[in-house]
């Protein structure tokens, strides 16, 4: 299954909210190690390598854009 | 450009005090219903009491209209309420008409939304015009009802709550008098004067950044849309919009942070810099009205206490991404007067004015939640916060989905009571036809060469939507049921083809509805039985 790039939530609002939310009160430190822990958790929740080098090809071209 | 009189006659116009007969005597003057405040909730309360014969006094402390252009964006919930008071015809005359919204992040256009994408609807998704043309077009029609006495230049400076009534101490230009009410609508806005004299407070969060909102009147070919900016070469760091007004006038918003110096951001030489940049260095306009503004999301605990019922700012207050205020305080009005009107004839308990609150506070929060989201996107609290949008913003270029999480205010559409204590049963299979769904507020569509929402009217209406035609007996016993109620009910049958049928889930297979006064689903069936549809109504004015 290729990466899922429409939206893929009922509540979408809600999802971004809750990843903020999990951020509050940490410092800039606490919050990179938070998305770190959070990718790989993801990560192996999605399982498959072809999905995951995909989604890492899409965010990697749009920061050297 | 040749002006029309009558707009520039309308905010210059000021409302003398005049001295009331109640002014004259000794005993404070006996009036059953006091709304305080004549804005556009104030006004769209009063309209709707005089569509039940119901007279009011409107009381409020300024001498003309709205002093800038405020709330812009009216939606179509709205215009269908203001419909059913007469005033539509008069908002969509001079408003203007859009749907369709731009996001710009830097200098590239990422986003770009269609807030009706369907047809075969009356009212478009959103009319802006200024506040003080919507006062105005409703201090006309309420002139036109002759039961709306609307007192200007009188302020409240106190009140007595008595066990069967409110009365208030007013102040005004020829001296202080009292007033007796049975009911009192407290509309008088954001710095509510009832507010205070309750001693009631908001609850919930101030947010520090500022932003500068200014309406400029320019002469300009450009297509009649919203546009919103992240992080524009104008405003680097952040937010910017720029919103039609009717009349050549513009609505611009910057967000202009939390360090900000008030006194020098709202100096015009200042600000006409910014809209130079953001415009053009050429562009030839003229300031209407500026101000700098903190976002709020608080409202009251509760709205109503006892015979005082809060409405609009006065009980709510939000960001204005996503035109929830003036449109939430609409709802608000046309939520309560139905169920005040049925109180005060007898026909429904006093517990009915309860329900206020079970409706109202939810679709309040829920649009706290919706501006507060919005709030947080376009000014992030926390370096995480500013990666996460900046992060959605650079991927909305080529990524759907992350479209979908750019928000620069999620719009205002009709709120849906879903767990209303009115609400009747849904004899529907779960997941079919959600937007029509008890609580939710009726979708207009055409029938027989009308619309929907004009059949229904103003008060209880039960509809059966046929494709086929045919009308079974069993709809003649449940409107045999209904006429046994003291509530009149409206029967009615319809053709339910194409759009109508679709929302209303009745395009195959019939269905039938019954809505409330303010054309919310109350409860609705496939296979209706007296009984039941009688009980519904019982249970929507808070019988049972």
């Amino acid at each position: 299954m290729p990466l899922q790039r429409n939206a893929n939530s009922k509540d979408p609002d809600g999802l971004y909210a809750a990843i903020i939310a999990a951020h509050a009160g940490l410092s800039d430190a606490d919050s990179a190690a938070l998305n770190a822990r959070l990718v790989l958790l993801l990560a192996n929740h999605i399982g498959d390598e072809s999905v995951l080098r995909e989604a890492l090809s899409v965010a990697r071209k749009s920061i050297s854009k | 450009m040749v002006e029309d009189p009558a707009m520039t006659d309308v905010r210059k116009s000021t409302f003398a005090h005049r001295l009331s007969p109640d002014q004259i005597g000794a005993q404070p003057a006996h009036h059953p219903i006091i709304i305080v405040g004549a804005g556009p909730v104030g006004l769209t309360a009063a309209l709707d009491l005089a569509t039940k014969g119901r007279r009011s006094v409107v009381i409020d402390r300024k001498a003309n209209l709205s002093d800038g252009s405020r709330a812009i964006c009216w939606s179509k919930r709205t215009l269908e309420v203001m419909d059913r008071l007469g005033v539509a015809r008069a908002l969509l005359a001079r408003g203007v008409t859009w749907r369709t919204g731009k996001v710009f992040f830097d200098t590239r256009a990422i986003y770009e939304f269609d807030l009706l994408p369907e047809s075969d609807h009356r009212m478009p998704a959103f009319i802006n015009l200024q506040q003080y043309y919507f006062e105005h077009a409703c201090i006309e029609a309420a002139a036109n009802t002759g039961l709306i006495d609307v007192r200007w230049q009188e302020e409240v400076q106190g009140l007595d709550i008595t066990n069967d009534g409110v009365v208030l101490t007013i102040a005004t230009p020829d001296g202080v008098y009292r007033l007796a009410a049975d009911w009192v609508i407290a509309a008088d806005g954001a710095r509510s004067s009832m507010r205070r004299l309750m001693g009631l407070g908001f609850e919930g969060r101030v947010f520090q950044d500022q932003f500068l909102i200014c309406d400029i009147k320019m002469r300009m070919e450009r297509p009649i849309e919203r546009w919103f900016w992240f992080d524009p070469p104008f405003n680097r760091g952040r937010s910017a919009l720029l919103h039609a007004q009717a009349d050549d006038v513009w609505r611009l918003d910057f967000q202009v942070g939390d360090e900000a110096d008030r006194n020098e951001e709202v100096k015009p030489e200042n600000v006409a810099r910014r809209v130079r940049a953001m415009l053009g260095e050429d562009v030839d306009f003229t300031f209407e009205w500026i101000s700098l503004y903190r976002f709020q999301s608080r409202r009251l605990r509760r709205f109503r206490h006892g015979r005082v019922f809060f409405v609009g700012d006065a009980a709510h207050q939000m960001s204005p991404f996503g035109a929830r205020g003036g449109n939430s305080g609409v709802e608000d009005a046309d939520n309560l007067v139905w169920k005040l009107d049925l109180v005060m004839r007898g026909l429904a308990p006093e517990r009915l004015l309860d329900s206020y609150d079970a409706e109202r506070i939810p679709a309040a929060d829920e649009n706290l939640l919706n501006t507060t989201r919005s709030t947080d996107f376009i000014a992030p609290k926390s370096a995480a916060s500013r990666m996460f949008r900046d992060g959605v913003l650079a991927l909305a270029e080529t990524e759907p989905f992350a479209r979908r999480l750019v928000n620069s205010g999620r719009l205002s559409t009709a709120a849906c009571y879903d767990a209303s204590p009115l609400n009747g049963p849904d004899g529907f299979a779960a997941d079919e036809c959600v937007q029509a769904r008890p609580g939710a507020a009726a979708l207009d569509t055409p029938v027989d060469g009308g619309w929907l929402l004009r059949r229904l009217g103003g008060g209880f209406s039960g509809v059966w939507f046929r494709p086929d035609g045919g009308i079974p007996e069993i709809v003649a016993h449940v409107e045999a049921a209904l006429a046994r109620r003291a509530v009149p009910v409206n029967s009615l049958a319809i053709a339910s083809r194409e759009a109508i049928g679709v929302r209303y889930g009745a395009e195959c297979r019939p269905a039938y509805y019954l809505f409330r006064p303010d054309a919310h689903v109350a409860a609705r069936w496939r296979h209706p039985v007296p009984e039941a549809v009688a009980a519904a109504l019982d249970r929507a004015i808070a019988i049972s």
